[in-house]
């Protein structure tokens, strides 16, 4: 154990960041991200993003048998598991990875192979599809000691994180957060905030001891600032020319997901927001010229990013915020340190995914204003039932309130045998013609 | 008589291609339709040449190309979506806004034109060809059913038999059945119209609230579909002259304007 810990501790402090200063002297960590073209200079914070998620990564090898390892959903309260020294993995960026290196058909093939239906989301058939074959191109993936939900992003994650824990014969852990329609009922906060006490006791259970109080503060405070950070980067973008894009935000919103609650995720993002402060300062956008300026709605099309970029880049269309980049900052909005499990249990239900369409629309507007968005891009995403149900209808919406331009694109956020090229290519030109 | 500088537009479709020359006043010159040719490069050069020597066009005549096939255009002066090139077609046709449903070969369109002749908004069928004209191709070349006999047997049907399926390989196999049980030829046809335009009028949806209603694409030939449709929307449908050419018009159009 000690030696496992040892490992472990080694991985993550001095082989992790070793081997990622090796990359950057090989120069194969600054390379840039971008082709030049329609787009401002390559962040130079990029750098850093692959190192921090490098060496996340490449801790977790040593993870199992050394600390606790948690499998976690992108909404769950990370903060009370961290607090007790588990080390989290989260299977949804692992799969928008995945993805991103066009992994998606693969490992979906091996979980429909296995019996899960073509129709479930993209994330869980790739996770299960890694799982199943062991293949992972972040070299090794450590075995949970719990599977962890929140319910707040999805059904899905219930059952999908309940096939994981029989699978790999671990315990689940369920935090369900009831839908909220219109305003947050009482009732419905206690039943979380209940949960958020049981599920302090499990992870004490599993780790073997309870978390000091120092430690879940300094957690939360972590979070909390890093999600402030967050935040504030996403406000650059009101700034005109915007000094990056949201699919600039798809790349850099990994450590906000998956390394909330961590000094380097904090530090990460006060290092990004001070590149974003100059390039306001020197007037430097994402997109040369910026001659329009989009919000996308629902999660980034991962194996497309960059063809999509460019597709709307090349006419000068610059995508200024995201619904889906946004949830990660708006969610704190609501924190009150003197009130942490209350309002912590209000923050998980508040979820975008988890309140109803007149909150979605209002989000919606209010990013189409402060931003100066003169259009709108839906993603219906065959993966995410949940986002994409009542698009057309806020689409209608946003078209007769806002007076902006919206256009429908159907893809799927993973699974690229769900993507037609030629026919996302003649709706976003069409789009971008009718301007 | 000199009719002016001439314009040229090329729709290449997923299933047929189209070009015209348009003279100053927007009128239409000459035509070219023929079925899509894989090696498109070859066939536009030579159609393009044809509608050249026809309406006397220069070399210098601009060309606007849109269509599936656009980006397969090497001379074009400008490229176009049918989106932006249906509703500017349309818009000369007609002089007024509306909603254009185009119904083409493996897309169906429902366009909003605004005042000004802009495309205010629009739908698309998605990934799936389900509700487009090669459906109605595919079942009826599999009944023996010429496109051009459809409207006559139509006319004559006594009954109408409901088709469940508008997935092409789903309904090509009930209606094989429907045969097989005896059901009379002109009341499947029937419902196989039905069944597209039901398809058609939930894409457009609220789309077409309150608008005057246009049709263009391939499929606006076929009268008892046009028929169909405005059954199903419950609306009273306009299909443009020459429906078919609406994209090559609004191509060769929007070179026209750019130029000037």
């Amino acid at each position: 154990m000690i030696a496992r810990r040892l490992r472990y501790e080694l991985a993550g402090r001095a082989v992790g960041p070793l081997l990622a200063a090796v990359e950057r002297r090989r120069g194969a960590g600054g390379k840039a991200a971008r082709d030049g073209g329609p787009f401002g200079p390559p962040l130079e914070s990029t750098r850093r993003l692959k190192e921090l998620m490098g060496i996340y990564y490449y801790q977790g090898r040593w993870a199992d048998g050394a600390v606790p390892v948690a499998w976690v959903t992108s909404g769950f309260p990370v903060e009370i598991l961290r607090a007790h020294g588990f080390y989290c993995v989260y299977p949804e960026n692992h799969a928008a990875l995945c993805a991103a290196r066009r992994l998606g058909p693969e490992l979906c093939e091996v979980a429909e192979a296995a019996g899960y239906s073509r129709d479930l989301c993209a994330y869980a058939r790739m996770d299960i599809g890694s799982v199943l074959s062991g293949d992972t191109p972040v070299g090794r993936i450590p075995k949970p000691d719990l599977v962890a939900a929140c319910s707040n992003i999805c059904q899905t994650v219930v059952y999908w994180f309940r096939a994981l824990a029989d699978h790999l014969g671990v315990p689940f852990i369920l935090v369900d957060t009831p839908f909220v329609y219109g305003d947050f009922q009482p009732h419905s906060l206690a039943f979380v905030a209940e949960q958020l006490e049981e599920l302090a006791q499990t992870a004490a259970r599993i780790a073997g001891r309870a978390a000091r109080e120092v430690d879940t503060q300094r957690v939360v405070e972590l979070a909390w600032r890093a999600s402030q950070e967050w935040g504030a980067c996403l406000d650059m973008g009101r700034h005109r020319p915007s000094p990056w894009t949201a699919f600039d935000h798809f790349i850099h919103m990994a450590p906000i997901v998956a390394l909330r609650g961590t000094e380097g995720c904090l530090g990460y993002y006060r290092q990004l927001n001070a590149e974003l402060e100059d390039r306001v300062r020197d007037g430097i956008g994402g997109v040369v010229p910026e001659r329009h300026r989009l919000l996308w709605d629902n999660i980034a099309i991962w194996y497309r990013l960059r063809d999509l970029s460019r597709l709307f880049a090349d006419d000068g269309f610059a995508f200024v915020c995201a619904t889906y980049s946004s949830a990660w900052a708006q969610s704190w909005e609501g924190f009150d340190p003197a009130d942490r499990v209350g309002s912590t249990a209000a923050m998980l239900s508040g979820i975008l995914l988890n309140r109803d369409l007149a909150n979605r629309l209002a989000l919606m507007e209010g990013l189409v204003r402060d931003f100066s968005v003169d259009g709108v891009v839906l993603h219906s995403d065959r993966s995410c039932k949940p986002y994409s149900v009542g698009q057309y209808d806020l689409k209608d919406a946003l078209q007769r309130e806002l007076g902006v331009r919206v256009v429908v694109l159907e893809a799927d956020h993973a699974d690229s045998r769900a993507y037609s090229a030629e026919q996302i290519e003649t709706r976003a030109r069409a789009f971008m013609e009718s301007f | 008589m000199d009719a002016g500088p001439i314009a040229l537009g090329v729709d290449v479709g997923s299933t047929s291609w189209k070009g015209v020359a348009v003279d100053a006043g927007g009128r239409i010159v000459a035509r070219r339709v023929e079925a899509t040719d894989p090696r498109v490069e070859g066939q536009t050069e030579r159609l393009v040449a044809e509608l050249r020597a026809d309406s006397g066009a220069g070399g210098d005549a601009p060309l606007g190309a849109t269509g599936y096939g656009r980006k397969r255009v090497p001379t074009a002066t400008r490229i176009l979506t049918e989106i932006t090139c249906h509703a500017r077609g349309a818009f000369h046709l007609t002089g007024r806004p509306g909603v254009l449903i185009d119904f083409g070969g493996q897309d169906t369109k429902v366009i909003r034109i605004g005042d000004g002749g802009e495309v205010s908004d629009f739908r698309m069928n998605d990934k799936c060809a389900a509700g487009t004209g090669r459906f109605l191709e595919i079942i009826l070349a599999r009944l023996g059913v010429a496109l051009d006999q459809a409207p006559e047997l139509v006319a004559r049907a006594a009954g109408e038999v409901a088709i469940s399926s508008t997935c092409t390989v789903f309904a090509e196999s009930e209606v094989i059945s429907l045969v097989a049980q005896g059901e009379p030829l002109p009341s499947i046809v029937v419902g196989l119209h039905r069944a597209l335009s039901g398809r058609v009028a939930t894409l457009a949806g609220r789309l077409v609230d309150g608008a005057e209603l246009f049709m263009s694409g391939g499929v606006a030939l076929n009268r008892a579909m046009a028929d169909a449709l405005a059954a199903a929307v419950g609306r009273p449908i306009t299909v443009l002259s020459e429906p078919q050419l609406v994209g090559a018009l609004g191509a060769a159009l929007s070179v026209m304007q750019s130029d000037r």
